[in-house]
């Protein structure tokens, strides 16, 4: 890993050259990202951190490189995280927010992203409530593509700023047991964190509702448990999962009262985990119904360090995808 | 056409007469007058077919999407003929979700005066159900079959109300004709888009629980059994159903059921972005799809149909949940059977021509299925052995949406007649040129 060590002092030059590369062209998945390219995009983001606690908060890394934002569904905290990481890296950014754009005009995905492609645009950060419409996008070529949550299927970043905020609690997340709970069945922030945790060496227990819960769940290398309690117990993380009522069709639970008392995370129940574990979600809160306010707001809770360290890795990412440009550049 | 003709030499699989050996087949102004072994050549114009070529009845495709009228971009009843004789079937059953729905005679003269303009594959409508399909009122069933509807269908919207699946087959029962559902349980189905398991969890789309289909199929089976009307499962993929089908027919019970080649071949393990993928019924599970294959080589599946399901390129090449359901599968579903089914030596090439033509003409009441003497010639030659390339940009559908596009298959298509023409030959054969060059 000279790579990193070389990284980390280059950080502190404010002048970063190309210390190491990931292999693929886009993030999408984090099926994308090796172990090794997991732990280069942690180490850099840790590096990132510093640029943020700096007076002038901007690094020239990216001058003269122009992101597109293209946010397809509502988004505060993404884009902002997003937006913020561009500008602290110097890039040009744009937003485009789609319900303000051509798509209610009836053009196609592709065609609006060919156009896009058409202003030669160095990378594009997409969120769409389509799975995989990002790999639509990855197809047409062109600029590198950042999947900022695509339906119910990846959302990378998320899960990449939720190790970063682990470890750095944990030290490591190797043989750390993480409990996610909630909404597995709509969940991008799952599969994301799923593929992640155990690229990294993470025991992943996961519960909620039978309602909620993905077909073939069994199959995705994870502990799943009918008890709540049965997977908090013990653990070193909790991770709530949002109730995405967005993407809910039809009958899941009779009501967020029963909800609360079924599957809420409680301070009772949290109580079950490790006397030192942290209760994450990734936003934003359902007060009252998967998570209460006190265990939100509790001592143990690292929810707002999860969105402060989503502003490091998104850095990093960009920075680690950029970082390779000049070599497809006629 | 007039005169004789002699097929001559060659392996004939006619399991309608029990034939399977080498056969000679004389055609006389365009009809079946002879086979037999070693004929005389007398006036005929004879033919010298290669020894490891397959003269056949010609295959009956029961279900394909013709898109005429209303749908033109994506598919004609000129290109999808012409794509079914290329593909060796030399007849086909229209699906009634045009636009309008196929629900009144008017649309099906429509239908059957451009398939004789085209003179290629013969067209079978399939009326509707009920009045555009939408399940309120059953169409004049009895004016669709007096007007040449083979059997009814609300296919893509399956016959929802139960009720109205009991009087449809009570009626339909009085024209001996069968109503061929797209069984599927709309509530359970919801919007969802590919397989309920872990292929689709993973890729976070939205799933089609196998129930949705075997639910309606079982109560179909029990309509059927009430009833006495003839239902037919449209392209079945799963295990229940074929449980409830196998179980209908213990007793006795007038079901049939067709399945897909895709549903026989692929599974949700193939599942991907590419809405090439995606169909319904979903590609199925690795279960389902033995299923299919072990209904296959019993007899409890009756069919093979291709759900010849053309879409315009664009209107796939959306987001995978926005996309169109469906596939095309007139060229690509004989070299799949032969190198899917006969080459691993799961069916006989015998079995194959009762799925393909024996099954689908009897079910559908139609004149094909067998060399039958007095019958018009329409045959399908094969050259089981003879590689095919998948290549979709040369294919006389309007469409190119299949997921088989690339392969390379054991199994050739060689020549397709209609009455004795010659409406097909496939060059890249050797020795295809004694069938001359289609008219």
């Amino acid at each position: 890993m000279s790579a990193r060590t070389n990284l980390t002092s280059v950080v502190a030059h404010d002048h970063i050259a190309i210390p190491a590369r990931l292999r693929s062209k886009h993030l999408l998945s984090i099926g994308d990202l090796s172990p090794e390219e997991i732990h280069l995009v942690l180490e850099t983001a840790q590096a990132m951190k510093e640029i943020g606690r700096r007076p002038i908060k901007k690094v020239p890394t990216l001058r003269g490189k122009t992101v597109v934002n293209l946010f397809f569904e509502p988004s505060t905290r993404t884009r902002a995280s997003f937006e913020i990481a561009e500008k602290r890296l110097s890039a040009d950014t744009l937003n485009v927010a789609a319900s303000t754009s051509s798509v209610v005009k009836g053009e196609t995905l592709s065609d609006m992203a060919r156009n896009i492609e058409a202003m030669a645009p160095d990378m594009i950060v997409v969120r769409h409530g389509a799975s995989g419409a990002c790999y639509l996008l990855a197809g047409i070529g062109g600029s590198r593509i950042i999947n900022a949550g695509d339906g119910m299927h990846e959302h990378p970043t998320q899960a990449l700023l939720d190790a970063l905020t682990i470890r750095e609690h944990k030290g490591s997340i190797d043989g750390c047991k993480v409990a996610i709970i909630g909404d597995l069945a709509h969940s991008r922030v799952l599969r994301s964190n799923i593929l992640l945790l155990r690229a990294l060496g993470a025991e992943v227990w996961v519960s909620g509702p039978a309602t909620m819960m993905p077909a073939g769940i069994d199959r995705f290398g994870v502990t799943v448990s009918r008890s709540i309690d049965e997977a908090v117990a013990d653990a070193d993380v909790v991770m709530m999962l949002r109730i995405q009522l967005e993407r809910m069709r039809g009958h899941f639970f009779p009501s967020f009262r029963e909800y609360f008392r079924m599957f809420g995370m409680t301070r009772e129940r949290f109580r079950l985990a490790k006397h030192d574990a942290i209760i994450m979600h990734p936003g934003p809160l359902n007060r009252g119904v998967e998570i209460a306010s006190d265990v939100a707001d509790g001592p143990d809770s690292v929810i707002l360090e999860q969105v402060s360290n989503g502003v490091a890795v998104r850095m990093a990412v960009l920075y680690l995808l950029a970082g390779t440009d000049e070599d497809r550049r006629p | 056409m007039s005169g004789s003709m002699l097929l001559k030499g060659g392996r004939v699989v006619d399991p309608l007469h029990c034939l399977d050996g080498a056969f000679d087949v004389l055609i006389t102004d365009g009809r079946v007058s002879r086979v037999e072994k070693d004929l005389p050549v007398e006036e005929a114009t004879v033919i010298e077919v290669p020894p490891d070529f397959v003269t056949c009845p010609g295959f009956v495709d029961m279900h394909v999407h013709l898109r005429e009228p209303g749908q033109e971009h994506k598919e004609t009843v000129e290109t999808g003929t012409a794509s079914a004789v290329a593909g060796g079937f030399t007849a086909v059953a229209c699906m009634p979700n045009t636009d309008p729905v196929n629900d009144h005679a008017a649309v099906t003269e429509l239908i059957l005066k451009k398939a004789a303009e085209t003179q290629l594959a013969r067209v079978y409508p399939i009326g509707s159900v009920s009045i555009g399909s939408k399940g309120g009122q059953l169409s004049e069933i009895g004016e669709l079959h007096a007007a040449g509807c083979v059997g009814i269908s609300d296919d893509g919207h399956p016959v929802a109300d139960a009720l109205m699946m009991r009087r449809a087959l009570e009626y339909a029962s009085m024209f001996d004709i069968p109503v061929i559902n797209h069984c599927e349980d709309p509530s359970l189905k919801g919007d969802g888009s590919a397989h309920e398991g872990y292929y689709a969890s993973v890729l976070g789309l939205r799933g089609i629980p196998s129930v949705a289909e075997s639910v309606m199929v079982q109560r179909d089976v029990s309509l059927s059994e009430l009833t006495g009307g003839r239902v037919h499962i449209a392209h079945m993929s799963v295990r229940g159903s074929l449980r409830a089908v196998r179980s209908g027919k213990e007793r006795g019970v007038k079901v049939t059921c067709e399945v897909t080649p895709h549903h026989f071949i692929l599974t949700d393990e193939d599942l991907s972005y590419d809405t090439n993928t995606k169909m319904n019924p979903p590609l199925r599970s690795a279960d389902d799809r033995d299923a299919m294959l072990s209904g296959l080589v019993d007899g409890s599946i009756d069919a093979i149909a291709t759900d010849h399901a053309p879409h315009h390129a664009d209107e796939k090449a959306v987001e995978f949940d926005q996309a169109p359901f469906g596939i095309i599968g007139l060229e690509t579903a004989i070299p799949l059977v032969l190198d899917k089914l006969v080459h691993t030596g799961t069916v006989s090439l015998k079995r194959v021509v009762e799925l393909l033509a024996v099954n689908p003409a009897r079910i559908l009441g139609i004149e094909a299925g067998g060399l039958t003497v007095g019958q018009p010639a329409d045959i399908t030659i094969l050259a089981p052995d003879v590689a095919t390339e998948i290549d979709a940009s040369t294919f006389r559908s309007l469409a190119r949406n299949t997921p088989f596009d690339g392969l390379t298959l054991t199994g050739s298509v060689v020549a397709t007649m209609i009455g004795g023409r010659t409406v097909y030959v496939n060059g890249a054969v050797s020795g295809s040129d004694v069938f001359g060059r289609p008219e």
